[in-house]
C-alpha cells in the first residue's frame, strides 16, 4: 500500500489495488477502470479522500480495483449508501459504479431520488442492456424483442434510456460515452469528476458474453459516423462521416436533414446548449434512438444548482445562528419543567 | 372577559354557586378521555399529565388512538383516547380501569363504558348524544336518559353547548369556537381535581403565542369549564391526590420517542462525533425523526430518505464516514430493512436501529402497542447474522437505552436494535432532568495509525477498528461478500468462512460480559419469578407488589439486554420453581429463554393492541405461587 497523499505526485498506478480484475477478458469495463484510474491523478484531490461505493452486479466489482476507500453494498442501494456517506462527510469525492439493472431495476427509486436532490455524486452507469453476473437475463435496456434467458421468445418488457431517466429525475450534469472511445470516454467523465452537484454518466458497454454487439452500429468505425451524433456545446448538431447531416425541427418533431438538401442549411440546425436551464433540449435528444435518429454521445445537460449538502450544511449555520450551538443542559430543560424539593 | 364574567356565563345555563364542596382524598386515579379523532382527546389528556405532574404528582399515561387521521364523526372506530393514572406513589402503568371517562359522543362511550370501573365517574358531552350520533354507535335508546347507567355516576354536561356559550362574545367562528370544547372538559377535571387553574393558563398562552385570539378564547373555555364544574351541585365531591414522595429535582414530562431523541442527541455530544438519522415516516416511529429534525443546532443531520431501505443504507453510509448513524422504523420498515441490516453485520460498523413495534404482521395495527418483533430483531436474517438487541422498558428508560445502545454499537462495532414499542413510544412520563456531566461516557476512536493496519484485523472484545475515509495510507474496500479474516479483501475459502461465521457470532456472544448484574425486585429464591421485557414493566411491578403484600412469594426481573441474555440470567432462573414471561405476543422470550436454558417458562400473552392490565398479571400470580 502507498503512502502517498499528496495529490499533484499521484499516478494512474497508486489507483490500482492488488486484487486481480475479475471481469472477464475483453469485457468493456476494463477500460472504463482505466480511464478513471488515469483520471483521478488529474483531480487534486489527495487519493484518500476518494471513496467508490457500488451495489451488485459485475460492474459493482468496481470499487476492489480501486486503490481508495470502497464499499461494495447490495443490489441497487449505493446511491443511497453514498447519499449518507457524502451527507456525513461533505469534503470526500463519492463515486457510484452501478450497472442497468443495479441502477434502474432494483434500484430505481434510490438512483432517481439521488439526482433529485442533487447530491454531489458521481454515477456511472455501465450499461450492457443484459444482467451479466446472474448469466444472461435481459435488464430495463434490454430491447424489444431480445432473445434472452428469461426472454426465450422475445422480450416484450419496454427499455428505458438511463439519461432520459436522469433527466427526468432532475440531474444536473448528464452524459453519455461509449467504452470503446477512449478519448471520448476520458472527456466525459472528466466534466462529471469536476460537476458539483449529481454527475450522471452512461457508458455504453459491451458485454462479451452475454450481448455481444450490442452497440457495434455506434462502434463499428465503418459505419459509427452516421449512426452516432458527438454533442458539442454551442455548436450545432451535425453529424455523418461528411459531417453533412444535421438536426433540424419541424415544430416540436425533430427531423434528419442533410445540408445542402431540401433547402437545409447549418443555420436552420438545432444547436446544443448544455447549460441551458430547462432540460427539453436535452431530454428531445435522449429520446433519440437508432436507426431511425442517431445515437448522441457527449454532455446533454452541465448546470449548477446548489447541492444537497452544500443546502444541508446552510441548513445547520442558520440553525446554529438562530438559536446558539445547542448544550445538553439547554435541551435537556427545555420546555415544560418543574422541580420537586 | 373575567374568571367571573365566565362564571356568570355558566351560571346563566343553570348551574349556580353551592356551599364548597366536601374533598375526598385518594391514593391514585386513572382518567381516560374518548372522542372523535378530531376532538382534540390527546392534546386534552396530555395536558392534563402536565398540570398534573406539574402539581408533585408521579403519572403514566396510554394514548390509543385509531390509525384513520379524522374518521367519519361519530362512529364507533373514529375513537380516540388517552388514559392517565396519577397518583401520591410511584406510578408505573396507565392504570386498569378508569375511574372516570370523559366520553365526548355516544361511541366512544360505547366502546369505553366497559373498562370504567362499577361505581365509576361517566362525565358525558350531552350534546353530542344527538339521534345521528345515537344510531351511528348502534344505541337504539339514548344511554344517559334510558337507565342503563345505573351503576355509574353520569353527568350529563352540553360541552359544546357551555363553550359556546362561554365564547359568545369571542368574536370566533362557530368552527373555531369548537375547538376549544376540549379546554372546557379540561377546566371541569382540573377542579373536579382540586388542581389550580393560573399556569395552564399560562401554558395556553405560550402555546398559542402567535394568536393571541385563540388563545383568550380557550383560557375563557377552560374557566368556564372550571367554573362550572366549581359552581355546579352536579359533582357531590371533590377529589385530591396526595402529591407522590417523588426524588427531588427538576422535571419534565417526556414521551419514550422524545426521550429517546434526546438520548442519541446525548450520545452524540458524549462522544463529540456527529449523528445521523437516516429515516422514513412510519407509526408509530415517526415522532423520533421530528424530534431530531428540529436539532440542527447540534451536529445532528437528518435525511428523510425516499424508502426504508434508503433510510438503513444512508446510515451505513453515513458510519462509514465516522458518524454516529442510526435508523427509526417500526415492524414493516424492519421487515424492509432486513437485507441492508446483513451488509452492516458484514461490514462491522456501528449503527443503531430503533424499532417501535406495533401489532403485525403486514401492516397490522399500526397505532396499538404489540411486542412481537423480538425473534424478528435477534434472529430475522438470511445468513449466520447475530446482532446485538437492547429493548427499554419505559418512556424515561428510552433515554438511557439509546446512550446503552451507542455504546454498544461503537465499542463493538456492530449494528444494534433497540425496541421500543407504541405504548413507550407515545407516552408520558415524568423524566428526572439529569445533569448532563453525570451521563456516561462514550468513546470512540477512529483508527488514523497505517503501519501493520489490517481491515479486520480484531482488538479484545473483537471489535475491528474503526477507519474513516479521508484517513492517509489506509485505504481499503469493505463490503458484503465474505472477507478474509485479516485483511477484508474477498475470500472464497472455506475454513476462513467458518471461522468468519463464528467469530462475529462471538463478537456479539460477549457482550454477554459487558451488562451489568441484573436486578432481581423480591425474593432471592422462591416460587414465582417473572422475567419481563419492554413496556411490559409498569404492570409486572405493580401486579408483583401487590402479590408480594399479600405474602405471594414471587419476584421480578426485567431484561433491558434481549441478544445476547445477561451472563448471570442462567443462575437466577435456577432459584425460582415456576417461570412466567408475560409478553404481548404469543411468547418470544420464552421460547428464547427454553432455549438458551433447557428450562420450562410459563408464558402469558396477550395480543390485543393493549398494555396489559396489572389485574391479569396479578391473578396469574396467584394461579401460580
Amino acid at each position: 500500500m502507498s503512502n502517498l497523499s499528496t495529490a499533484s505526485l499521484l499516478t494512474k498506478k497508486d489507483f490500482e489495488s492488488n486484487q486481480d480484475v475479475r471481469w472477464c477478458p475483453g469485457c468493456g469495463d476494463y477500460a472504463v477502470l482505466a480511464q478513471i484510474q488515469k483520471l483521478m491523478p488529474q483531480l487534486g484531490i489527495p487519493r484518500e479522500n476518494f471513496a467508490f461505493i457500488s451495489g451488485i452486479g459485475c460492474s459493482s466489482r468496481f470499487p476492489y480495483y480501486m486503490e481508495t476507500y470502497g464499499m461494495h453494498g447490495i443490489h441497487g442501494r449505493a446511491p443511497a449508501i453514498a447519499s449518507g456517506l457524502k451527507l456525513a462527510r461533505p469534503e470526500l469525492s463519492v463515486w457510484v459504479v452501478t450497472g442497468d439493472g443495479d441502477a434502474l431495476a432494483i434500484g430505481g427509486n434510490h438512483f432517481i431520488h439521488a439526482m433529485r436532490r442533487n447530491v454531489d455524486l458521481k454515477i456511472i452507469l455501465l450499461n450492457n442492456r443484459i444482467y451479466g453476473l446472474t448469466k444472461g437475463q435481459y435488464s430495463p435496456t434490454s430491447e424489444l424483442g431480445m432473445k434472452t434467458k428469461t426472454t426465450p421468445l422475445g422480450n416484450i418488457d419496454r427499455p428505458f434510456s438511463p439519461t432520459a431517466v436522469a433527466l427526468g429525475a432532475g440531474a444536473t450534469f448528464v452524459a453519455r460515452t461509449v467504452d470503446s472511445d477512449q478519448t471520448h470516454m476520458a472527456g466525459v467523465l472528466k466534466r462529471a469528476a469536476e460537476h458539483k452537484g449529481t454527475a450522471f454518466v452512461e457508458v455504453f458497454q459491451n458485454c462479451i458474453v452475454f450481448n455481444d454487439g450490442a452497440y457495434d452500429a455506434i462502434t463499428d468505425k465503418s459505419v459509427r459516423d452516421d449512426a452516432r451524433l458527438m454533442l458539442e456545446h454551442g455548436k450545432p448538431l451535425v453529424f455523418g462521416k461528411n459531417k453533412d447531416k444535421g438536426i433540424r425541427l419541424r415544430g416540436l418533431e425533430p427531423e434528419v436533414v442533410t445540408i445542402g438538401e431540401h433547402a437545409a442549411s447549418e443555420a436552420d440546425l438545432v444547436m446544443h446548449d448544455e447549460s441551458a436551464e430547462h432540460s427539453g433540449l436535452a431530454f428531445f435528444l435522449a429520446q433519440f434512438d437508432a436507426p431511425k435518429f442517431p445515437v448522441p454521445l457527449g454532455v446533454f445537460r452541465a448546470v449548477r444548482q446548489p447541492t444537497y449538502e452544500e443546502m444541508n450544511t446552510q441548513l445547520h449555520t442558520d440553525a446554529a445562528a438562530r438559536k446558539g450551538r445547542g448544550t445538553l443542559a439547554g435541551l435537556f430543560s427545555s420546555g415544560d419543567t418543574w422541580t420537586i424539593k | 372577559m373575567s374568571v367571573e364574567a365566565a362564571t356568570a356565563a355558566t351560571a346563566e345555563s343553570g348551574a349556580r354557586r353551592g356551599e364548597p364542596r366536601p374533598v375526598e382524598e385518594l391514593d391514585s386515579v386513572t382518567i381516560r378521555f374518548v372522542g372523535d379523532s378530531g376532538d382534540g382527546m390527546q392534546l386534552t389528556g396530555n395536558e392534563f399529565s402536565r398540570a398534573i405532574a406539574k402539581a408533585g404528582h408521579d403519572f403514566a399515561t396510554h394514548p390509543d388512538y385509531p390509525s384513520e387521521i379524522r374518521a367519519p364523526t361519530g362512529t364507533l372506530f373514529g375513537v380516540s383516547g388517552y388514559q392517565i393514572q396519577f397518583a401520591s406513589r410511584a406510578v408505573f402503568t396507565s392504570g386498569d380501569a378508569p375511574d372516570v371517562l370523559v366520553a365526548m359522543n355516544p361511541a366512544a362511550l360505547k366502546t369505553n363504558l366497559s373498562d370504567v370501573k362499577r361505581g365509576g365517574i361517566v362525565i358525558a358531552n350531552s350534546g353530542a348524544f344527538t339521534d345521528n350520533n345515537l344510531a351511528k354507535a348502534g344505541y337504539k335508546a339514548n344511554p344517559l336518559d334510558d337507565g342503563s347507567l345505573g351503576d355509574y355516576r353520569v353527568y350529563k354536561i352540553d360541552i359544546a353547548e357551555l363553550t359556546a356559550h362561554a365564547l359568545k362574545a369571542s368574536g370566533l367562528s362557530k368552527k373555531e369556537v369548537g375547538r376549544c370544547k376540549n379546554y372546557y372538559a379540561l377546566g371541569l377535571m382540573l377542579s373536579l381535581y382540586s388542581r389550580p387553574l393560573e399556569k395552564e393558563e399560562e401554558d395556553i398562552r405560550h402555546k398559542f403565542a402567535k394568536k393571541p385570539e385563540v388563545a383568550e378564547a380557550n383560557v375563557l373555555a377552560l374557566r368556564a369549564g372550571y367554573a362550572y364544574a366549581d359552581a355546579t351541585e352536579m359533582f357531590v365531591t371533590s377529589y385530591k391526590v396526595r402529591t407522590a414522595d417523588i426524588a427531588p429535582g427538576t422535571y419534565r414530562s417526556l414521551t419514550g420517542n422524545h426521550a429517546a431523541a434526546l438520548g442519541f442527541v446525548a450520545a452524540s455530544e458524549l462522544a463529540g462525533v456527529p449523528l445521523f438519522l437516516g429515516s422514513y415516516p412510519i407509526t408509530p416511529a415517526t415522532d423520533i425523526l421530528h424530534e431530531l429534525s428540529a436539532l440542527k443546532h447540534f451536529n445532528v443531520t437528518t435525511f428523510q430518505a425516499e424508502d426504508e431501505i434508503a433510510g438503513i443504507c444512508s446510515t451505513i453510509g453515513a458510519a462509514y464516514g465516522g458518524a454516529l448513524g442510526m435508523t427509526t422504523t417500526s415492524g414493516p420498515g424492519m421487515a424492509l430493512k432486513t437485507e441492508a441490516l446483513g451488509l452492516a453485520v458484514m461490514l462491522e460498523l456501528p449503527l443503531v436501529i430503533v424499532n417501535v413495534q406495533r401489532g403485525g404482521p403486514s401492516t397490522g395495527l399500526p397505532t396499538k402497542i404489540e411486542q412481537s418483533d423480538l425473534l424478528q430483531a435477534v434472529y430475522g436474517r438470511n445468513g449466520e447474522c447475530p446482532i446485538p438487541v437492547i429493548a427499554a422498558n419505559s418512556p424515561a428508560d428510552c433515554f438511557d437505552c439509546a446512550i446503552e445502545a451507542f455504546r454498544l454499537a461503537v465499542k463493538y462495532m456492530t449494528p444494534v436494535i433497540f425496541l421500543s414499542d407504541g405504548g413507550i413510544g407515545n407516552a408520558a412520563e415524568p423524566w428526572r432532568i439529569p445533569d448532563p456531566a453525570a451521563l456516561p461516557k462514550l468513546e470512540v476512536k477512529y483508527r488514523t495509525e497505517p503501519e501493520g493496519f489490517q481491515a479486520y484485523a480484531r482488538d479484545g472484545n473483537l471489535a475491528r477498528a474503526w477507519v474513516r475515509p479521508g484517513t492517509p495510507g489506509m485505504e481499503h474496500r469493505v463490503g458484503g461478500l465474505e472477507k478474509d479474516f485479516l485483511t477484508g479483501n474477498i475470500s472464497h475459502d472455506p475454513v476462513n468462512h467458518q471461522r468468519m461465521v463464528e467469530v462475529r457470532a462471538a463478537k456479539v456472544a460477549g457482550i454477554a460480559q459487558d451488562i451489568p448484574p441484573l436486578k432481581v425486585e423480591g425474593p432471592e429464591q422462591g416460587d414465582l419469578l417473572i422475567v419481563g421485557w419492554g413496556s411490559t414493566y409498569g404492570s409486572i411491578v405493580q401486579a408483583c407488589e401487590k402479590a408480594a403484600a399479600e405474602g405471594r412469594s414471587v419476584a421480578h426481573v426485567h431484561l433491558r439486554h434481549l441478544n445476547p441474555l445477561p451472563s448471570d440470567l442462567g443462575d437466577i432462573l435456577k432459584r425460582y420453581k415456576t417461570i412466567l414471561v408475560p409478553e404481548m405476543n404469543l411468547g418470544q422470550l420464552a421460547r428464547l429463554l427454553r432455549e438458551h436454558y433447557l428450562r420450562e417458562v410459563v408464558t402469558l400473552s396477550k395480543v390485543q393492541g393493549k398494555p396489559f392490565k396489572v389485574s391479569e398479571i396479578y391473578d396469574r400470580i396467584l394461579e401460580l405461587c
